[in-house]
């Protein structure tokens, strides 16, 4: 009961803040269609632009969604409700789960919007394609809304926002979210490190099949072995010292 | 969950003990509060209230000693639900009603009372619809107090809860904490406001750089208080044999100078004439709460070289 009641809540949070829904929602719209749409019988990457485009966007709006608990975690901390929060029944875990339901409800309409601005640009997927890429973005979310978790706990409110601009501008960008910027080289192998590099070639897997390749998924979980408990370290920290 | 057994003994700080770097905020306090108790941490700026409290609710760890709440330790009684809190801060958040605070941190505890109830007692129906972050400081400390007391707690613990308010937003809070249905339940609150805590306790504590130096309740403080005092210059005489008079309580030597706290000045001042024809410079003065607050919490060494500067 009260687990729904807090996610409901928290989700509405998020839902009113226009500004955030602003960067998750509307700028990787916007920059699909200026981009896409003058490159739409193009090919990129093995697979036709719009398609690789619109899994790009898809990834940088979604970043944007997964950061926004580690957003409201330092501004509730900056005002002093974390401690409000600390002496209610509200557990650790309900709180957790609160912040990480919400990044994915979030995320979800990022992809949605995306996938509707996609079709128009011609891009034809089977339903279970969908799915299937839609399982693998969600996959690779995991970490960025761990990092967005880590970060809300370490830094002040003033500083977050630039932080967590930069936490997603980079993955986004090294991800491939723009295109495939290296070609052979050390970078090539590093840009391989990070979950966004997976997420955006999730379109590619989509379309020829045999799913995600092992290499994505030892990558995300790896990740997520090492930010589990380094979030669980600094929310101990954090809420020792207020 | 199963609800607290408040009878499990009320609220055991021992040697509760807390240091910030150099500075020891909490030493060694030991306070027992039995359940159903109201009572008032009284204390200037730094004496150790809020620190006190916050072991009390488990938000800060003690150096030394442990805080019991009903048998339990404070997070277990946290989670039980048995503790409702208003800190000094906390201003609710961005993007959320009244209403929907209030109901958000009713819907964390067991056995909630009724959200409009709890709008209505605490002054907030006309507010319930708006941006609980766009309030008046004065709507916040209310939205704070909805806050502390919608879980219908059975320890309801508030650390200055009028602070920043004037005398009339001081009124009004007290006003709503009265219509709060408190009736069984174990209210512990920090104040600097003397009259806050005469008019509202039934039990004060008064705390001085992180000691309790004085517990008693309300009247008992009142009538140590509004005791008078007889100064005057008596030299050589052993202040032993003062002590003996009629209407004496307790006397103290400063030099050439005594001091005599009386149960009947009166009487004492007659005394002290017929039995010390020298006394000289003979002062009679009527200690209110407020000496006796000053004088217990005053800085031994402050009121040392006061005195010796008078001298």
């Amino acid at each position: 009961m009260s687990t729904v009641t807090h996610v409901r809540y928290e989700l509405l949070r998020t839902i009113r803040n226009r500004r955030m829904l602003a960067f998750s929602l509307g700028l990787p719209l916007v920059l699909f269609y200026a981009v896409g749409s003058a490159q739409r019988h193009a090919h990129t990457d093995g697979i036709a632009f719009p398609l690789y485009f619109m899994v790009g966007m898809a990834v940088y709006g979604a970043l944007f969604a997964a950061v926004g608990p580690g957003a409201r975690i330092a501004l509730d901390r900056s005002r002093g409700w974390t401690r409000q929060l600390r002496i209610t029944p509200l557990s650790v875990r309900v709180t957790f789960l609160g912040r990480v339901l919400t990044a994915y409800i979030v995320a979800l309409p990022s992809l949605i919007v995306l996938y509707l601005a996609g079709a128009s640009l011609g891009v034809h997927l089977s339903v279970g394609q969908y799915l299937e890429l839609t399982g693998w973005l969600l996959v690779g979310l995991a970490p960025i809304v761990l990092i967005g978790i880590i970060l809300g706990h370490l830094l002040t409110s003033d500083a977050l926002a630039p932080a967590v601009g930069g936490v997603v501008v980079f993955f986004a960008l090294f991800g491939g979210a723009w295109g495939r910027f290296f070609n052979g080289g050390v970078m090539s192998t590093l840009v391989k490190l990070l979950p966004s590099y997976w997420m955006v070639d999730a379109g590619h897997d989509a379309v020829h099949g045999g799913g995600w390749p092992a290499e994505a998924w030892i990558v995300i979980a790896a990740w997520i072995v090492v930010l589990v408990p380094l979030a669980a370290l600094v929310y101990r920290r954090d809420t020792r010292r207020v | 969950m199963a609800p607290i057994d408040i009878s499990a003994g009320g609220i055991v700080l021992s040697r509760l003990s807390k240091s910030y770097g150099a500075v020891h905020a909490v030493r060694s306090i030991d306070l027992t509060i039995a359940a159903g108790e109201t009572v008032a941490l009284l204390g200037p700026n730094g004496a150790g209230k809020s620190t006190t409290l916050d072991m009390m609710l488990g938000l800060t760890r003690p150096d030394g000693g442990r805080a019991q709440v009903f048998g339990l330790t404070p997070s277990a009684a946290v989670s039980a639900g048995a503790i409702g809190a208003m800190l000094q801060t906390g201003s609710p958040l961005d993007f959320l009603k009244v209403r929907e605070v209030v109901a958000s941190v009713a819907s964390y505890y067991p056995r909630a009372l009724a959200v409009d109830d709890v709008l209505e007692m605490t002054g907030l129906v006309e507010v319930a619809d708006r941006w609980a972050s766009k309030l008046s400081g004065g709507q916040i400390q209310r939205v704070r107090f909805a806050a502390a007391v919608v879980g219908d707690p059975d320890l309801l613990v508030l650390d200055e809860p009028t602070a920043g308010l004037d005398v009339e937003g001081r009124r009004e809070f007290w006003q709503a904490m009265r219509a709060v249905a408190m009736q069984g339940k174990t209210v512990v609150f920090a104040t600097h406001y003397l009259e806050e805590a005469d008019a509202f306790a039934d039990r004060i504590v008064l705390l001085a750089r992180g000691q309790i130096v004085a517990d008693g309740p309300v009247t008992e403080i009142r009538a140590r208080a509004g005791s008078r005092t007889i100064r005057a210059t008596l030299p050589v005489v052993d202040v032993a044999s003062l002590e003996a008079l009629e209407g004496v309580l307790s006397t103290e030597r400063h030099g050439d100078a005594v001091v005599l706290a009386c149960s009947d000045a009166d009487r004492a001042v007659r005394a002290l004439l017929a039995g010390f024809p020298e006394v000289r410079d003979l002062e009679v003065r009527r200690g209110s709460l407020e000496d006796a607050f000053l004088e217990l919490t005053a800085d031994d060494k402050v009121n040392t070289r006061l005195e010796e500067a008078l001298r």
